[in-house]
This record gives structure tokens, C-alpha cells and sequence, in this order.
């Protein structure tokens, strides 16, 4: 009986797995091996295009290479782009869910308000913020209204940048993180149990004093000095999908606040909590699961976001470039298929460090249930 | 011998018959489809319109597909195209800009048909200037049909405006720095700039009056370097005359940088020959009165120029009726229908002038007698890689202002790109 169970889930089973292998996970692999080739040089739209086994010249050009400069700001430029876009959508969609927690009148002409750009496509929304952000129009004459100066802000096309690093000295600035980390582990620890903290701090220390004395030593990222940092450019296209997801994530948080029972809220306010504490130690610890999928979701989101900056800026605005759209442009229009295949790669391997561990816990979570 | 009179009258009338039949009967043979593929949307589809209109008389047997899909100088038709012939269904003809557009991508990738034949067919040698066919052609064969020939180093002003300001149209760029001071200190913009390609428009028309025609073509053909000193001192100037333009211009389009110019908040803009069309068609302004062109600064006697063209891809479905479409677009008839309308020039010598407006007939004059060079931005000189390359090779000068790692940076793109070779 039990055989034949299993034979029977095997049936059922092998087709998508077959599909799935072949289309997405062969595909991956497909994708991974153009990318280690040279692809048929110029004459990459023969028939059938001659492919050398070039190792993984394509990745080292790309971080070290003199040209991958365009690359690397962009890499620089979606890392900035998702922490504050995560900051942003959840911060504001907390909020908003928070308003509309205590039921105000209205509240679901309000909800649907908030909700609506998420049904508006990219490219749609983009255009529109294009031209709310345009230098001498929308948003910047605003101020006019109200008979004052009109912001002078060039939202899509200020060159400047904040948060400047130099490329040469990712190592260092790798290492400070890694003892950052341990350090901000450390010190919780602390309180609770300070023997096992100095596992963590010890090593962090260690790893920040090596990095503050010796950076100078370690090996130097790039030939020459290259900075990259936080485009002002960004702003714009960060605060036009802070628009369109904050609703998004108002309507996860929405609904995982109506999940508490007010049973617990009446029991809160009795023991004396004001309605601030309320949502900081019961709230929101208890939709501790709607922020770890939010953040996943948003951060796939950000690294995979191509239509609306497309829509805002184009396809040559480096200031505002993505991974994304590199990809695209390397690949169709300058007929590089290694070298997009390439960066699709480390597309993908950063969005899999973001959604593997959330799939191995939940997983985990789900095994450990009856 | 009467007889033998007749017989002959008799012979030649019925092989005149024959003649005649066999080529009504040539012309009424093609029927099935026929499938172009373009980015003439918009303002430019009354053009293709009128071709595809003519097509249709001359023969009503074929019903034509016009497959276009928009988007500003091809940036989406061309990814689809590719994703078309990659798959193995190509349409039967396609606009693509001639030169190494067309022969970085197609040609080195054997995937259209040598037109030669049907250039020497049509006695298409002396129709086109030689400067043209060497162009759009390499050592194995030609491989499109020019339809339209547009100028690149064209620059506009409001002649008005200029007698106000007490300036005249720089003829060199020393000229130009001469006046540029003044302009700036009025508050008006002395070249009016917009989103990134139209820096790269600008670099090409700036680094053709720094290096002379022989060395454009030299730096194409991969004899001269990049970082050549004169390819740095070309970036040298490039910068110079940047410090001269708006500072808002990456969030601009190129309408809105020639707005500028009619409006008066700026004096000159470098831009291509469409700018005319927009200024006479939709700003209507009149050529000459209205507003004004010239050479770009330092290349009077030089022809930047960019065409659209039609080839003829390897295995198409319908061989015979697109290359009676491409009959059609190389005529005087075709090329005539066609420009007025799209705003261009026809890539013919022999061209009807009369149908033109004042601009264009200025620019065929030129066009004529000018020493013909092919434009990077627009794919007449550069593959696709390098023009791609070339992008953010531009965006690295605009934010970093460096010549010589420019230079250096350009160098490596022609390297890797095959450039010259």
C-alpha cells in the first residue's frame, strides 16, 4: 500500500520535475556556461556562432576589469537602491498600516488609495514620476504655489554622489562589515550570556583592528583609484517605487495586525500599555514573519528592477544604471551574450543570498512542526 | 523579300508581345506577402505609408505586413529583430542604419545576401555617391538600400535672436569660445544639450573638427589610435566646449534641447537634420527665416552623414517581393515619395529638388560636393559593441573629465570591438 503510494506521488511528481529541471535549473546551467565562453566574438549572430571555453575571464573583467567600471557603480548603485528601498516601502507602509489599524472613518476608501500603484504597471508609474521629477516641471514648481523659490533639485540627473568609497578597497571595507557584524552580535549577547559573547567579539575585534592597521597592506581590489557611492540621481527613482510598494507592504501589515485578537490588545491597554508600546512589543514582534517576507520580496524586488528605471532615465543614464539594465543592453544591443550571461549570473547568486536562507529556515520551521 | 519584310515586322511585333506579356505577367507573378520590418511609427509613418502605397499599385498582387515597432532610433526593434532572426524567422526586409550597424551584426554574422547584382542590375553605381556605397558596402559586397540620407553636424539657431545678442554663427570652435563668454554672462546657454546620445552626437561632430576628415577616417579604419594625441586633444575640446552647455541636459530629450534654442534660452544646438523637420513641421517655423543652420563649428566642407537603409536577409520566405520592395526604394520615384515627407534627403544624385523645402535643398547641394564621412553615434562607422561600449565610455568623461583615461578607455573598446578590422 505504502509502494504504491509512493510510486503514485512519483507519477504525479516527475512531470513538473522534469519541466522544472529542464527549463529552469538546465537553463540556469545553460546561462552559466555561455557565460564562461567568448561567444562567438563579432560574429555573435551567426547561425552557429563559435563558442570559446574561456574560463571566467567575463567575472574578473567585470570586477576588475577597466571597463566594468559601469558594472561595478551599478552593483553599488542596486545595493543602495534595495536598503533604501526597504527602509523606505516598509517604513512607510508600517506606518500607514499602523493609521489604519485604529479604524479611522474611511478607512476603506483609504486602504484602497494606498493600494492602487501597485496595480499601475512600471513603465506606466515610471513615465508619470518622469515627468512629476522633470528638472523645471512637477515636483520642483510646487514650491511656486505657495509664492516661494522653486527646488532646484535635479531629481534623475544630479551627478553628484554621497557616500563614496574607493573600489580599490572592497577587502577592507569587506572585513569592517564582517567585524561590524560580529561586533553588533557580540554586544547583545553581552548581557545575557557574556562568556559565549567574547566568541564573537574577540574575532571582531581582532578582525577590525587587522583591517584599520594593516588595510594598506591587503591586496588592492583594481589597478587605479575608482570611486563609486550613493548617486543623488537614485533619489528619484527610489522614491517612485517607495510609492508604489508602500502600499504593498501597508496591506501585508494590515492584515497581520487584524490577524491579533483584540483579545490581547484589551489585555495591553488594562496593564497600562499606551498604544505605542502596544504596536512595539506585541504588534509587530507578533508579524515578525510579514517583515521577513516583505524583505525578501522587496529586495528581489529592488535587484531585479528593470522597466521603471528604463522609463525614467533610459537605457545610457549611468548615474541611475542597474545591474538589470546592463544586463540587457550588454546583451542585445552590443551582442555581448557571455558577458550578459555573466552578470545574470551574479544577479542571481545575490538574490539566491537573500531567498535561500529565508526557504532553508522555513523549511526548517515546517520540519520541526508535527 | 516582302514576304521576309512581314515575317520580320510579324517577329518582332509578337517578341515585343512576348515582351510585353512576359513582363505583365512578371509583375502580376508575385503575389503572396510581404513582411517589413521598421521603427517608422509616428511622425515618420506617413513616409513609409506613401512607399508601401506605391508598392501596393505596382504590384496589387502582394499584401504587404508592416511590422513596426517604436521607439527612437531603433533601441526596441532592434532587440526584437535579433530575437527574430535568432530564432530563424526573419522578415522579409529590414530597415537597419547603414554601415557598420548593419555589417558589425549582420554581415560578420552571414546572415544577408550580397546586393551587388541587383546594384548593377539597376545601374545603382552612379546612382549613389561614391563615398555613399563605400559605406554601406565592404570588400565581399553592398549589402542594404540607402532610402534617406541625414546630416549630422548641422548647427541650428534662431537667426533673430542672434542679431539681438549682436553674435553670428561661429565657423570654428575658436569662434565659438570667442562668444560663448558673452552669451553666458546674458544668461543664455551657449550650446544647448540633452540626454546622453546626443553627448555622443556632439563628441562627433567636436572630434571631426579636431582631427579633419583623414583622421576620422583613419581612426575607423584602426590606423589611428584613440589615445593617439590627437584622439586625447579631440576629448581635449570635447571638454572645453561641454563647459559651455546646460547642466540639466541628462534629463532633457532632444526636442527639448532644440526648445531651448526657439525659445531663446540658448544660441546654438548641434543636432541632425531632423531637428529641421521638427522645426518646420511641428514648431512651424520657416527654413531660413525662422531659424537657421551651418556646418557645426570647424567642419564646413564635411558631410557627417547617417542613413536608413533596407537589406535582404539570408532564407527569407518571400525572396522575389522583397526585392521588388528594395527596386522600389532605390528608385528616383521611391526615394522621392519617401524623403519629403520623412524630412531627410534622398542618397540619389539625380534626385527632384523641387519637391524639397529650402533646408533640404541646401543639404543635397552639400551633400553633392562635401568630402562624405560616416557617423558614429548613428552606426555608420562603429559596430554595435563599440557603440554600445562607446555609451558608457562617454558617461565615464562626463562624470570623471579625464582626456587621457577617456582616451585610453576608447582605445580598449576599439581593441575589443575589432574596430578597423
Amino acid at each position: 500500500m505504502r509502494n504504491q503510494d509512493r510510486i503514485k506521488a512519483v507519477l504525479t511528481l516527475s512531470p513538473s520535475i522534469i519541466l522544472i529541471g529542464l527549463f529552469v535549473y538546465g537553463f540556469i546551467g545553460n546561462t552559466f556556461w555561455i557565460s564562461l565562453t567568448d561567444w562567438g566574438g563579432v560574429a555573435a549572430l551567426a547561425v552557429n556562432p563559435v563558442k570559446n571555453y574561456a574560463g571566467f575571464t567575463n567575472y574578473i573583467d567585470l570586477f576588475t576589469g577597466f571597463l566594468g567600471g559601469g558594472f561595478r557603480q551599478d552593483l553599488v548603485n542596486a545595493v543602495y537602491y534595495s536598503v533604501m528601498l526597504l527602509a523606505g516601502a516598509i517604513g512607510v507602509g508600517m506606518f500607514l498600516a499602523v493609521m489604519l489599524d485604529s479604524k479611522p472613518k474611511g478607512e476603506a476608501f483609504f486602504r484602497t488609495v494606498f493600494l492602487y500603484p501597485m496595480s499601475l504597471s512600471f513603465i506606466v508609474s515610471g513615465t508619470i514620476w518622469r515627468w512629476m521629477l522633470s528638472p523645471q516641471g512637477g515636483v520642483n514648481i510646487l514650491p511656486e504655489y505657495a509664492g516661494l523659490q522653486p527646488f532646484t533639485f535635479r531629481w534623475l540627473s544630479s551627478t553628484g554622489s554621497i557616500l563614496e568609497f574607493n573600489w580599490q578597497n572592497l577587502l577592507e571595507i569587506a572585513i569592517y562589515l564582517v567585524s561590524a557584524v560580529l561586533l553588533i552580535i557580540g554586544l547583545r549577547l553581552f548581557a545575557k550570556t557574556p562568556r559565549q559573547s567574547l566568541l564573537w567579539l574577540i574575532p571582531g575585534i581582532a578582525l577590525g583592528l587587522f583591517a584599520w592597521l594593516g588595510g594598506e597592506m591587503l591586496p588592492k581590489a583594481l589597478f587605479m583609484e575608482e570611486t563609486h557611492g550613493f548617486n543623488k540621481a537614485t533619489f528619484g527613482i527610489i522614491l517612485a517605487t517607495i510609492w508604489q510598494y508602500s502600499g504593498y507592504t501597508m496591506a501585508l501589515y494590515l492584515a497581520g495586525f487584524t490577524g491579533i485578537s483584540q483579545d490581547l490588545r484589551d489585555a495591553a491597554m488594562l496593564d497600562g500599555a499606551t498604544t505605542a508600546s502596544y504596536y512595539r512589543h506585541i504588534a509587530l514582534p507578533m508579524v515578525k514573519p510579514i517583515t521577513i517576507s516583505a524583505v525578501i520580496i522587496l529586495s528581489h524586488i529592488s535587484l531585479k528592477m528593470f522597466d521603471l528605471i528604463f522609463a525614467m532615465t533610459g537605457p545610457d543614464n549611468g548615474q541611475t544604471g542597474h545591474p538589470a539594465l546592463n544586463m540587457y543592453l550588454t546583451t542585445f544591443r552590443a551582442n555581448d551574450f557571455a558577458r550578459g550571461a555573466a552578470i545574470a549570473i551574479i544577479l542571481f547568486l545575490i538574490a539566491g543570498t537573500f531567498i535561500i536562507p529565508y526557504l532553508v529556515s522555513s523549511y526548517r520551521q515546517r520540519r520541526g512542526k508535527p | 523579300m516582302k514576304t521576309r519584310i512581314f515575317s520580320t515586322c510579324l517577329a518582332v511585333a509578337a517578341a515585343t508581345m512576348l515582351l510585353f506579356t512576359a513582363q505583365t505577367s512578371r509583375a502580376a507573378e508575385l503575389k503572396g506577402q510581404l513582411e517589413i520590418f521598421s521603427w517608422w511609427a509616428g511622425d515618420e509613418g506617413p513616409a513609409l505609408q506613401a512607399l508601401i502605397d506605391m508598392y501596393n499599385k505596382q504590384h496589387p498582387g502582394v499584401t504587404v505586413v508592416n511590422a513596426t515597432v517604436t521607439g527612437g532610433s531603433g533601441v526596441n526593434a532592434k532587440a526584437v529583430l535579433k530575437t527574430r532572426m535568432l530564432g530563424g524567422e526573419p522578415p522579409d526586409s529590414f530597415q537597419v542604419h547603414a554601415g557598420q550597424e548593419l555589417i558589425g551584426t549582420w554581415v560578420k554574422a552571414d546572415r544577408m545576401e550580397d546586393l551587388t547584382p541587383l546594384f548593377k542590375e539597376q545601374g545603382w553605381m552612379k546612382s549613389f555617391p561614391d563615398g555613399l556605397v563605400k559605406n554601406i558596402g565592404t570588400a565581399d559586397g553592398i549589402w542594404s538600400v540607402p532610402v534617406n540620407i541625414h546630416r549630422s553636424n548641422v548647427l541650428w539657431y534662431i537667426p533673430a535672436n542672434l542679431d539681438k545678442w549682436g553674435v553670428k554663427a561661429p565657423a570654428s570652435w575658436d569662434d565659438f569660445f570667442a562668444i560663448a563668454p558673452t552669451l553666458k554672462e546674458k544668461g543664455i546657454v551657449p550650446l544647448a544639450l540633452a540626454e546622453n546620445w546626443t553627448a555622443n552626437h556632439l563628441w562627433e561632430s567636436v572630434a571631426l573638427a579636431s582631427l579633419g576628415a583623414d583622421n576620422w577616417d583613419a581612426l575607423w579604419s584602426g590606423k589611428l589610435a584613440f589615445d593617439s594625441p590627437e584622439g586625447v586633444k579631440a576629448w581635449e575640446l570635447f571638454g572645453k566646449v561641454l563647459a559651455f552647455t546646460n547642466n540639466d541636459a541628462t534629463s532633457l530629450s532632444w526636442q527639448q534641447a532644440t526648445d531651448m534654442v526657439v525659445d531663446g534660452r540658448a544660441a546654438f544646438n548641434i543636432m541632425g537634420d531632423w531637428a529641421a523637420g521638427y522645426m518646420s513641421t511641428t514648431k512651424k517655423m520657416a527654413p531660413g527665416s525662422g531659424f537657421g543652420w551651418a556646418a557645426s563649428p570647424g567642419t564646413g566642407g564635411q558631410f557627417i552623414f547617417l542613413a536608413d537603409s533596407f537589406g535582404l536577409p539570408k532564407g527569407v520566405k518571400n525572396r522575389d517581393n522583397a526585392l521588388a520592395w528594395l527596386v522600389l526604394l532605390g528608385s528616383r520615384e521611391g526615394s522621392d515619395a519617401f524623403n519629403p515627407l520623412k524630412g531627410s534627403i534622398s542618397a540619389r544624385v539625380d534626385t527632384d529638388l523641387t519637391k524639397y523645402n529650402d533646408y533640404a535643398k541646401s543639404a543635397s547641394a552639400d551633400f553633392g560636393k562635401d568630402r562624405i564621412v560616416g557617423s558614429l553615434a548613428h552606426g555608420v562607422t562603429a559596430n554595435e559593441g563599440f557603440m554600445s561600449d562607446f555609451a558608457a565610455v562617454m558617461e565615464m568623461y562626463l562624470k570623471s573629465r579625464n582626456a587621457q583615461a577617456t582616451a585610453k578607455a576608447a582605445q580598449q573598446i576599439a581593441v575589443k570591438n575589432g574596430i578597423g578590422k
